[in-house]
């Protein structure tokens, strides 16, 4: 037994310098202590006697114990304290390892007009076949609810937000999970579905109930399937666009009764971990909001011998602290969400808080408190930030109190932003509400480098484009772009698509402007409120933008979840999409007040039309008779009933 | 721009070149709700996009010119016909004043042509690129051919004009009542020699629309055109504001209700082709112009160049001015409609001051004195021909000078 548990440690042990070398080359955490560094001393070493010894079920229980061996690392003590209660928390093999995992992430990231961006990332995957047969009946983190959805509507992806305000790229720099306001949902389903329409129509009811939207409105009418700017972000080897639903309902409200929802699918619930902030009532009173559920296939391993479904729970929100911090620049969790952190989701492998303090490596422009000794570095968004990370699973980042409540404080207010390098604006031009053009702006900010950018503009019917008016201008000229997919609208069938590739010339403005022509509706087919407006969705730029640091292209890695979201196919760019504002745009409106007036007034048009034609067509032309008086009609009857012949 | 979107709807240039640019796009015009023409426009625009401006001109150059010979020829024909009848004495004694000479009848095929030409109608139709300069084109070479006699081109080019919008089709009844009227064949239903024309004829009209259809199929290769012009002219689905009634009636109208009316409005439009060919089957000249007229009133979506074309036809009726009953107020309403239309339609697409409705009573006002216009002339036709039999004064049997009425 003795034995046994040797040879547990030393495969622990050896664990711990595999998964050390891996993080380091990954993520780059700076270890903080000394002696990490003798860890990493022959990791060639390390690996071969990995495989020689432990084989196939260490290399599997590689992810298993990660998050433990990366607390452990920063000093030997931890590590050697490690070592003893390793073993206990360890599942012995003879038990079959469950196949589900969960991780969960908060980033707050202070913003430089002063904001404090917080994006929590819950992430459940779970290696299982949805598709099977047999029914999926037995689930343990992942909620049964979209795993039925899955298996019921033969999902590939599925990709869902809810969002409430606008995300101001040039003032907040990107988020690391794009969403335009109010609804958006794209799907792919499995190439075995035959009737995708009828299965996106049942879905997006379905998905009405389990979120408490109203994705219902999601009909012919706001869908369109874009040929090339949403491609699955999971395994996938079919990228036929037949396949693909996409659809924004910009008008959507969120609020708390998708909140609740949302929160439901979380193992923990709102019990513990870092679900507990979740509060409504504060995560509401925020400039931007945003929560969504993307669901996807994804790969185990680097040769993606296993794949796995990987639900990934995302709730970002933006504070402004202006007006709620009474001039003061200073946040605490507490502030944020009314509540403090006192632990992590027991189901939770991995529970952490980062903070970027990539601005502010020596504590110049605000204080962190309290102080963590651990570092990470990723790169995001093509930019390598440096992280202050607090781990949840670590009693010991609770302190005496038992409870965790960050707090910066700012010292100084200056400080410049890496300015976006890519950026888009929409407006609509003209007045009157007979014609209309539509302007978008592509800001291409890399001081030398042209990229190209896919534009998806969605456009409803009653927005009638003439294509043929369509300009795209690039520093004055005619840029053309390179591919056009558009699919005109049919009346109270389908939205227009456009879909573009055009090249941005570098740190130039690029200027898309279509005309259209506004049509009367059908008095029932006005929102209640027609004056407020009708929305147009947010157009979609999706670019792969040039990196300065090179970009990890293993999706496998363990990463910080908030930089693993796009898979990056190469080193020398990162994808973006940026979503541009939606549009207000007036309809001319009939007299709601009056259909009948309208019906009987019109009816008698066509009857004074009718009337003096029949009138003529039947008639024909005689001489008139002079007509009696009335007092000779009335003698007459008299005479009549005398019996006398009349007058 | 602000007129110009008045006179057209959606029967205009730039919607011809987004079909155009549709096509080189690789999408097919006709799977948008955009395009609304018929393939040969756009064949025709392909070639002539770049001289747009002059195509729609000379298309309305050659209305004028063929509408001149038309009525040329069909004074010459009244004219003769008016001796045969003064020689053969069919003519009452007191008819003498309204017999016509020559010398009013002289100028009357130029006023036609510059009632065209010069009607602000027209020519704010030209201006706007409305494609309805073609089609009016098309149904002026159509009257030609038919008063000339000529039975083929009259066929094809109402074929033409039915393959541009459906509504055209009710003018075979009076070309057909005109050519046998030519031939001295008898509008009998006993007579096979009727039968046999009209067999003829229907022969003719069917088979040139059927080659222009398959023509137009393998223009573009399939068949979408068809619901896409003749659906869209059909049901109604664009409700644009245009001078028309269908419009805000439609647009204001209950749901469950909508077919019932959408085939009552259309049923009208094509109804008053039979009564009108009974009553008017002696003059088809001027059963031409009551089916033009009644389909530019009627019709789905009317636009100027519509009124422009049967308002050209007024000179030729100028000696029933005798008999019109308020063509003073008729004139001072369309005048005054005319002028409201742009300050209305401004004040509320543009000001904001005004609201739907104010256009709306206007598009009314407007088609109620097209209505009183049309139906006048046909009151002072059918008197003059009742004249032309009984004689110009009247008398009561006790002697008194009598007043006619309709009975």
């Amino acid at each position: 037994m003795a034995a046994y548990r040797y040879g547990y440690s030393a495969v622990l042990f050896i664990l711990c310098g595999l998964s050390v070398f891996l993080v380091t080359n990954g993520q780059e955490t700076i270890l903080t202590g000394d002696d990490g560094a003798a860890a990493v001393d022959s990791p060639q070493t390390v690996t071969e006697t990995a495989e020689q010894t432990a084989e196939q079920p260490a290399v599997e229980e590689r992810q298993w114990e990660v998050t433990e061996v990366e607390e452990a690392s920063p000093d030997e003590a931890a590590a050697d304290k490690q070592d003893a209660s390793a073993p206990e928390t360890l599942v012995p093999p003879s038990v079959p390892r469950p196949k589900d995992d969960f991780q969960e992430e908060l980033v707050i990231r202070p913003l430089h007009s002063g904001d404090i961006y917080a994006s929590f990332q819950f992430r459940t995957l779970w290696e299982t076949d949805f598709m099977r047969g047999n029914k999926v009946s037995h689930y343990r983190l992942f909620p049964k609810s979209l795993g039925q959805v899955i298996s019921k509507f033969s999902v590939r992806e599925l990709h869902i937000s809810f969002t409430q305000g606008y995300w101001r790229t040039m003032q907040w720099g990107q988020p690391f999970l794009p969403a335009p306001p109010g609804a958006e949902l794209w799907v792919w389903f499995q190439d075995s579905v035959t009737d995708v329409d009828g299965t996106w129509k049942e879905l997006t009811n379905v998905l009405s109930g389990i979120f408490c939207a109203s994705l219902n409105f999601i009909d012919s009418t706001n869908t369109v399937q874009p040929s090339a700017s949403f491609k699955p972000l999971g395994i996938s080897n079919v990228t036929d666009h037949r396949f693909l639903r996409y659809a924004t309902l910009p008008r959507e409200i969120v609020c708390t009764e998708n909140l609740t929802p949302w929160k439901k699918l979380l193992p923990c619930g709102t019990k513990a971990g870092l679900a507990v902030l979740l509060k409504s009532e504060k995560l509401f009173h925020s400039s931007f909001h945003s929560q969504a559920v993307h669901i996807r296939p994804v790969c185990e391993d680097w040769q993606c011998k296993t794949t796995s479904w990987e639900l990934r729970q995302t709730l970002s929100v933006v504070f402004d602290l202006h007006t709620s911090g009474q001039g003061k620049r200073e946040w605490s969790l507490f502030k944020m969400f009314s509540r403090t952190l006192t632990d992590a989701c027991p189901l939770a492998s991995s529970s952490k808080v980062y903070i970027d303090i990539t601005d502010n490596p020596e504590g110049e422009q605000f204080e962190l408190i309290p102080a963590t000794p651990l570092l990470s570095q990723a790169v995001v968004l093509g930019d390598r930030r440096t992280f202050s990370v607090y781990d949840l699973t670590q009693q010991i980042t609770f302190g005496a109190v038992r409870s965790l409540n960050l707090l910066i404080r700012w010292k100084s207010t200056e400080g410049d932003m890496l300015r976006p390098l890519l950026h888009g604006e929409r407006y609509v031009a003209g007045y009157g509400l007979q014609t209309g053009e539509i302007h978008t702006l592509m800001y291409n900010n890399h001081p030398y480098r042209s990229f190209p950018v896919l534009l998806l503009d969605s456009v409803p019917w009653y927005l009638r484009l003439y294509i043929h008016t369509l300009t795209v201008t690039s520093k004055a000229k005619d840029n053309k772009p390179s591919y056009i997919h558009y699919q005109p609208s049919k009346d109270r069938v389908r939205p227009h698509l456009l879909e573009m590739l055009v090249q941005l010339p570098p740190n130039s403005v690029t200027e898309v402007t279509v005309q259209f022509e506004r049509a009367l509706l059908k008095w029932t087919e006005y929102t209640p409120d027609p004056n407020h407006g009708f929305y147009v969705g947010s157009s979609v730029l999706s670019s792969l933008v040039p990196s300065i640091v090179a970009m990890d292209t293993n999706s496998t890695q363990e990463r910080p979840l908030f930089s693993s979201f796009f898979p990056c196919k190469e080193e020398s760019s990162y994808f973006v999409r940026v979503y541009t504002e939606p549009l207000l745009v007036n309809l001319p409106t009939p007299d709601f007040s009056m259909p009948y007036n309208v019906i009987c007034l019109t009816c008698t048009v066509v009857a004074v039309g009718y009337g003096s034609l029949y009138n003529l067509l039947t008639r024909s032309f005689q001489i008139e008779e002079p007509s009696l008086g009335l007092a000779k009609r009335i003698a007459n009857i008299i005479r009549k009933m005398r019996g006398v012949p009349p007058l | 721009m602000l007129k110009l979107s008045l006179v057209t709807c959606c029967f205009v240039l730039s919607v011809v070149i987004e079909g155009l640019a549709l096509l080189d796009l690789g999408v097919s015009p006709y799977s948008g709700d955009v395009f609304h023409e018929t393939p040969l426009i756009i064949y025709l625009f392909h070639f002539v996009v770049d001289y747009a401006e002059i195509t729609f001109m000379l298309a309305d150059v050659i209305t004028a010119v063929a509408l001149y010979l038309a009525v040329k020829d069909y004074n010459k024909q009244v004219f003769r016909k008016q001796k045969f009848a003064l020689e053969a004495d069919r003519y009452p004694l007191d008819c003498l004043e309204l017999i016509r000479s020559p010398k009013e009848m002289y100028y009357i095929p130029l006023k036609v042509a510059m009632f065209y030409l010069l009607n602000p109608f027209t020519i704010l139709s030209c201006v706007a690129k409305s494609t309805c300069g073609l089609n009016n084109a098309v149904i002026a070479l159509f009257i030609l051919s038919t008063i000339k006699g000529n039975v083929l081109l009259s066929a094809i080019f109402l074929s033409l004009a039915t393959y541009q919008s459906i509504y055209p089709l009710t003018l075979c009844a009076p070309a057909l009542l005109y050519l046998m009227q030519r031939q001295y064949i008898p509008v009998n239903f006993r007579r096979a020699s009727f039968w046999w024309f009209i067999v003829q004829y229907a022969f003719m009209y069917l088979g040139s629309l059927f080659v222009i259809i398959c023509l137009s199929f393998f223009l573009l290769g399939s068949w979408d055109y068809l619901p896409s012009v003749y659906g869209f002219i059909l049901s109604v689905p664009d409700l644009t504001p245009n001078i028309g009634l269908f419009w805000y009636f439609f647009a204001e109208m209950f749901e469950h209700f909508r077919l019932f009316f959408l085939c009552v409005f259309q049923i009208n439009v094509f109804f008053y082709t039979i009564p009108l060919s009974i009553k008017l089957k002696e003059h088809p000249v001027f059963l031409i112009f009551m089916q033009l007229a009644v389909i530019s009133i009627f019709k789905s979506y009317p636009t100027v160049g519509d009124i422009a074309l049967y308002l050209a036809f007024l000179p030729v009726w100028s000696h029933l001015h005798r008999f019109l009953r308020n063509i003073f107020l008729v004139s001072c309403v369309l005048l005054a409609c005319s002028a409201l239309f742009p300050v209305l339609w401004h004040l509320w697409i543009y000001a904001g001051s005004a609201n739907s409705n104010f256009y709306y009573a206007i598009t009314l006002l407007f088609n109620v004195a097209q209505i009183l216009l049309v139906s006048d002339y046909f009151y002072a036709f059918l008197r003059r021909e009742h004249h032309l039999t009984y004689g110009l004064y009247l008398k009561r049997k006790d002697g008194s000078e009598a007043t006619l009425v309709l009975k």
